[in-house]
């Protein structure tokens, strides 16, 4: 059975998430093994320029709904011209980012359209003609390969979790007519942090536990800067109230995983491990020797962190010279 | 304000989680369950909104008699009421949980919707968005806060690299986020009264559903431990410099991530 892949592009101020390159790039494997095509939806405002961007990724066809009504994301708008486009096309399967954006829009859509959903998917494979997704639960205790039916199938995949690989493709770009029925919500303020990585993107992570013993996290942001990476905290430092909620790793925070994870004074309670352990290299620097985080780590430094950090820093700074 | 909190009962997040010799369940034995860490969040603010505005606040969960402990505690936080769902043999996806949350709610009489945006077991994301467009209400979901004024609510939400405001026309559906609250304790008089206050069963069949359209589309085929990892290297060195100095030529040349 021919199946195409519908990847639902996410766009964020003008520029693309890093994970629907992923997702193009997934859906492509898929693709081919369904012997379908690749076809992709963006959505937002003002945003004709912007399509062309995904034409490296080895779509057939791009289709672009652009309307002010959809210019910052609400879970209903979007549901509305998602569904309208699947029932267009018809897609076999529709892939999005596990972002928060992804994870709302795909479970709204799955009510709407009677369909299986798996969220926050880290491998995808069609087996018998039926799509079969590896998916973490219990905060990445546990991996459940799940298989869904029915048509189409919708799949949100982790950030991170896949290889971008840019490709030919046809990249026609094609305008969706965008007709909305009642909006009930509505975006009236946004704020961003300009140029901010966020925790489940970014390729490097620089933690910060108990052992900070405070609020001041300078040191661990200037190690952040130095490699470019985004700040994280164990649950016991949002506890403390020493950072934001959001800034939280774990299984009751954000699933992690970067190319380089370094934990500083963090014990690694396993709730916390559930939500870094796929992290490709881990780094622990904790005075601790026993600390359960040493146990998981590729590389630890037994030491104070207070001493050891500043020191990371100052060394990165110079290997980048 | 009519104010119903969604809540599921969970393994405490400090479980260690092992594999049913099924290979697609989870061993119950030694597991402590609790109330989602997220629902508590729910169950507060729907507390915070009564002791405001005044009004009902009304739990429901879907889960087997057991998790009628976890309505319990809520009710002791100060609920007013709770229902729970059974749904007996039928395993329930995200879905079919939506689904027979609705059909209890329907004929209902609500204002708002409070529920966690995840449950930490199955991490599924869906039900309670699921849930408000089975119902045809707006959701908001990742609230950090809320204010309600004339029919309509506004929250703050928690999205990657910032936050946004969102507002919507009521009757809503909110889904929480960590920083909404400071969830209470149940006091000792309040665990004595939950003891007295309304809680009531149902079946599929009570919800006038069949199980014919409850099957699930999503199933678990099998059930694996992620990839154990093991300690590495631990740096040795004189001083902080040297170990430091070893740490970053190992990640660069070694590694290779830097």
């Amino acid at each position: 059975m021919t199946h195409n892949v519908l990847v639902v592009a996410e766009q964020i101020q003008g520029v693309f998430r890093k994970v629907t390159f992923e997702a193009l790039s997934a859906g492509l494997k898929l693709a081919a093994q369904t012997g379908g095509e690749l076809q992709a939806l963006v959505l937002g405002s003002g945003i004709d320029g912007l399509a062309a961007d995904l034409k490296a990724y080895g779509a057939a066809k791009i289709m672009v709904a652009d309307d002010a009504a959809l210019a910052d994301f609400t879970t209903e708008a979007y549901t509305q011209v998602l569904a309208g486009v699947i029932e267009q096309v018809q897609p076999g399967i529709v892939l999005l980012g596990a972002t928060t954006q992804g994870k709302d829009l795909a479970a709204r859509l799955s009510a709407r359209l009677n369909v299986a959903l798996a969220t926050d998917c880290v491998a995808l494979a069609v087996e018998a003609g039926q799509v079969v997704a590896t998916r973490p639960m219990y905060g990445g205790k546990i991996l459940a390969d799940v298989a869904l039916s029915g048509t189409p199938v919708i799949v949100s995949l982790r950030p991170n979790t896949q290889t971008i690989a840019p490709s030919a493709g046809a990249g026609t770009i094609e305008k969706v007519a965008v007709t909305l029925g009642a909006v009930r919500s509505q975006v009236v303020a946004k704020q961003f942090e300009s140029g901010k990585v966020d925790l489940t993107e970014a390729d490097i992570v620089v933690t910060g536990g108990r052992g900070m013993g405070g609020p001041d996290f300078s040191a661990i942001e200037a190690l952040a800067e130095a490699l470019g990476a985004a700040v994280g905290a164990s649950r016991s430092a949002v506890d403390e109230g020493w950072r934001s909620a959001a800034d939280q790793v774990g299984q009751t925070g954000k699933t992690v995983s970067p190319n380089l994870y370094v934990a500083c004074g963090v014990s690694g309670a396993i709730q916390h491990l559930a939500g870094m352990s796929s992290s490709k290299v881990i780094v622990a620097v904790n005075k601790d020797p026993e600390a359960p985080i040493i146990g998981k780590a590729d590389y630890a430094l037994v030491d104070d962190l207070f001493e050891v950090v500043p020191a990371l820093t100052a060394e990165i700074k110079k290997l980048k010279k | 304000m009519e104010i119903l909190v969604l809540l599921k009962q969970v393994p405490a997040t400090e479980s260690l989680i092992a594999i049913a010799n099924d290979r697609v369940s989870i061993k119950p034995d030694g597991l402590k369950y609790v109330m989602n860490p997220y629902d508590e969040l729910a169950v507060e603010e729907a507390l915070r909104i009564r002791e405001s505005q005044g009004g009902t606040v009304t739990i429901l969960s879907v889960g087997p008699a057991k998790a009628a402990e976890a309505i319990r505690t809520g009710l002791a936080m100060g609920a007013d009421k709770g229902i729970l769902i059974d749904p007996g043999n039928l395993t329930c996806d995200g879905l079919a949980t939506a689904k027979l949350l609705a059909a209890a709610i329907k004929p209902m009489t609500y204002d708002i919707i409070i529920a966690g945006h995840r449950a930490v077991d199955d991490d599924n994301f869906q039900v309670a968005t699921a849930l408000a467009e089975l119902l045809g209400i707006p959701n908001i979901s990742m609230v950090v806060k809320q204010t309600l004024a004339d029919g309509k609510i506004r929250c703050l939400c928690t999205v990657e690299g910032g936050t946004k405001e969102v507002e919507a026309t009521l009757p809503a559906l909110i889904a929480t986020q960590r920083g909404l609250n400071d969830p209470r304790y149940a006091s000792l008089p309040g665990i004595m009264k939950a003891k007295k206050k309304p809680l009531e069963t149902r079946s599929i069949a009570d919800l006038g559903l069949d199980a014919a359209g409850l099957q699930p589309l999503v199933t678990i085929k099998a059930l694996k431990m992620p990839v154990e990892r093991k300690g590495g290297r631990v740096i040795e060195g004189d001083s902080v410099a040297v170990k430091v100095a070893a740490l970053v030529k190992a990640l660069h040349e070694e590694a290779k991530v830097i």
